[in-house]
């Protein structure tokens, strides 16, 4: 399938920034700069980005516990996500969200969520609207391996499936929920199988290739758009980093890690675009120059911004009370 | 305008009838609202709703406005809360208010939080009806009112009507709430008629109504309670005894004031629940006036409420769980002595 010039920028551009900010944030949390928890996206940037290449504005993205990687793809501002991580007033959720809950309901991106399985009935939500107001929208639900097993993952592709609801399901499967290898908490090999339990087509895809993730949700969102009905992709993929940080990741082995660090999905995306010749080595070195000031301009951004006072804690839980 | 009598059930379906007519965004969805989805027409509408409420409005509204659902709580009332946070203006029914053990992620840490945690960009205009109450012997997972459940939890508004006029006014009012509400319908009083007006009209969240003033004591009742308290009520003003009763109609938000101000006339208070009594809403009404209005009261402030066990199925346990008009003119007496 063929990727137009200005997209694979695009694709390059939104990778590396998942990339720079995900390192990034490590390194700030290894310091102590940012409370809470962080789950971070390094090494599944092909899944979000080659999903949400084939996203207009207007349409929905739901995410997980790992939302960094889903924000950056739906184009949800940098400097307003570091805030958000740092607890800053100037985040994008007013430091209400943190992490786990990051979201920006105004480009589409339905929020991060802390109950694995969540926002798959969420995602039924949007696609319901577009329905009943026929507006050709669609939306991707991003879920992983270990919410395949939540009965919530059940409930909304059969819902979906009976009302040909426009949603992708995509499974991000990194082979394990915390510290459970998928092999042991699921009782089938690949989660693309469940699909036709609910009479629904069932993908799998290389989630370390972004070309091979665009044009498998190219399809499934075309037929989403023509009213055929919901899609379920899993696409295989690896966390580069543990569960959150701080995990030890003692259930993993390095030469697992190795085999797909061997994968990277930007190397693999930038040797093939050089070697195909779509792209050159000078437009990819100022996208990684701009990608970097970015980045840094947006922790300068986060540091120098106040917190929330005190008293917005109460605030925002209700439209009028 | 002239005493049109109509039945709570009617009531409510009135008010979705002219919420929808009204605006387009407005859809039905849950188990049953209709009945019968994708038979030939003559099948269709088989049931509307399992207690008639929704009887007839496929007919007008389609099956694009009147949605059937499969039997999943949890994907289907989260469809409703993406829905409304994204355009839609969903009325979802959870069937029985017990039924929300089985999406109670949804509710409390998805609708509720929603606009909160994304930093008050996010709206969730959505009304979840759902029906509560005992008396009808239908057991102890079908039985309960729960209502506590939903008011403790910030983000979300509750409202429980007892008469025709307040549901349909409050389900007028929770359809066009931009907020989470739950809206409580009790099965026991669906045949209760009352006086209704055919126009439009909002009866408005977070105000209570007296139901009947008196000045020897405020009994708060919730509900059906609220016939319950009137009861005794009648009972009592034969030994005239003046007893005010104060339906909040809105548990959350609650209308403090009103109760304050009535226990501040009467000096003593009944709240009586149908509930079981740990960290009910009669618990929360001794609270908020023990800790408000402690020096107006002359007598302990009481609660009659279910006793803390689950509902039973034969009629004499379940008449003995159930608080009766004789146990509230007790409790009132017991202030009173």
């Amino acid at each position: 399938m063929e990727i137009g010039h200005e997209k694979l920028l695009w694709i390059y551009e939104r990778m590396l920034m998942i990339r720079e900010f995900e390192d990034q944030v490590r390194e700030l949390f290894a310091t102590g700069k940012l409370p809470g928890f962080v789950h971070l996206y390094a090494g599944e940037e092909a899944v979000a980005v080659g999903a949400c290449a084939n996203l207009r504005d207007d349409d929905f993205i739901t995410s997980t516990h790992r939302g960094h990687g889903h924000c950056i793809a739906k184009g949800v501002g940098i400097r307003g996500m570091m805030a958000e991580l740092y607890g800053k007033s100037t985040g994008v959720c007013k430091g209400k969200a943190g992490s786990m809950h990051i979201a920006d309901v105004d480009k589409g991106m339905l929020g991060a969520n802390g109950i694995v399985g969540g926002g798959l009935p969420l995602a039924c939500g949007p696609a319901l609207m577009a329905k009943v107001k026929k507006t050709g929208q669609a939306v991707v639900c991003f879920f992983g391996d270990g919410a395949s097993n939540q009965g919530s993952f059940h409930e909304a592709l059969n819902l979906a499936a009976i009302w040909k609801l426009p949603v992708l399901f995509l499974c991000e499967n990194n082979l394990y929920a915390e510290s459970t290898p998928v092999e042991y908490s699921t009782s089938i090999k690949n989660i693309a199988d469940r699909a036709s339990s609910y009479g629904i087509p069932g993908i799998i895809t290389d989630g370390m290739d972004v070309f091979a993730v665009y044009e498998a949700t190219h399809e499934a969102l075309t037929r989403a758009r023509a009213d055929h009905g919901p899609t379920l992709i899993e696409a295989k993929t690896y966390r580069y980093y543990g569960h959150f940080e701080g995990d030890a990741l003692k259930y993993r082995t390095k030469e697992e890690e190795g085999t797909f660090h061997d994968r990277d999905p930007i190397a693999i995306f930038k040797h093939r675009v050089l070697e195909e010749k779509l792209l050159s080595i000078a437009e990819l070195e100022a996208i990684e120059k701009d990608t970097s000031a970015i980045i840094e301009a947006a922790v300068r951004f986060a540091e120098e911004s106040p917190y929330p006072k005190p008293e917005e804690c109460l605030t925002d839980v209700y439209v009028s009370y | 305008m002239a005493g049109r009598e109509i039945t709570y059930r009617e009531a409510v379906n009135e008010a979705l009838r002219q919420e929808m007519r009204r605006d387009p965004n407005v859809i039905l969805m849950g188990e049953d609202v209709a009945g019968g989805p994708g038979r030939p027409p003559e099948l269709q509408d088989a049931w509307g709703g399992v207690m008639g409420v929704t009887k007839g409005l496929l007919n007008e509204f389609g099956p694009e406005r009147v949605l059937d659902t499969p039997i999943s709580e949890s994907a289907f009332v989260g469809a409703a809360i993406g829905a409304a946070a994204t355009g839609l203006r969903p009325v979802a029914e959870l069937m029985f208010i017990g039924f929300i053990g089985v999406c109670l992620d949804q509710v409390f840490n998805q609708a509720a939080k929603l606009r909160y945690m994304f930093g008050g960009k996010a709206r969730v205009p959505l009304t979840i009806r759902t029906m509560i109450g005992g008396g009808l012997r239908a057991a102890a997972q079908h039985s309960t009112v729960d209502y506590s459940i939903v008011t403790h939890f910030p983000g979300l508004k509750c409202v429980a009507p007892s008469t025709p006029y307040d549901a349909k006014g409050l389900l007028v009012a929770a359809i066009r709430d931009d907020d989470p509400v739950i809206f409580c319908e009790h099965k026991h009083i669906y045949n209760l008629k009352g006086h209704v007006p055919e126009e439009n009209y909002v009866v408005p969240l977070g105000k209570a109504d007296i139901k009947r003033e008196g000045r020897d004591v405020t009994v708060v009742a919730f509900s059906r309670m609220v016939h319950t308290a009137l009861e005794a009520a009648e009972e009592l003003s034969k030994d005239r005894i003046s007893v005010e009763v104060v339906d909040p109609r809105s548990l959350s938000p609650l209308d403090e004031e009103t109760i304050l101000a009535s226990v501040r006339k009467t000096h003593r208070l009944v709240a009586v629940d149908e509930d079981n009594p740990r960290c009910s809403m009669a618990a929360d009404i001794l609270a908020l006036v023990a800790s408000r209005a402690f020096d107006y009261l002359d007598a302990p402030p009481q609660m009659v409420t279910a006793p803390h066990t689950p509902v039973p199925f034969s009629p004499p346990l379940e008449d003995f769980y159930l608080p009766s008009p004789q146990r509230v003119v007790e409790a009132i007496h017991g202030t009173l002595d």
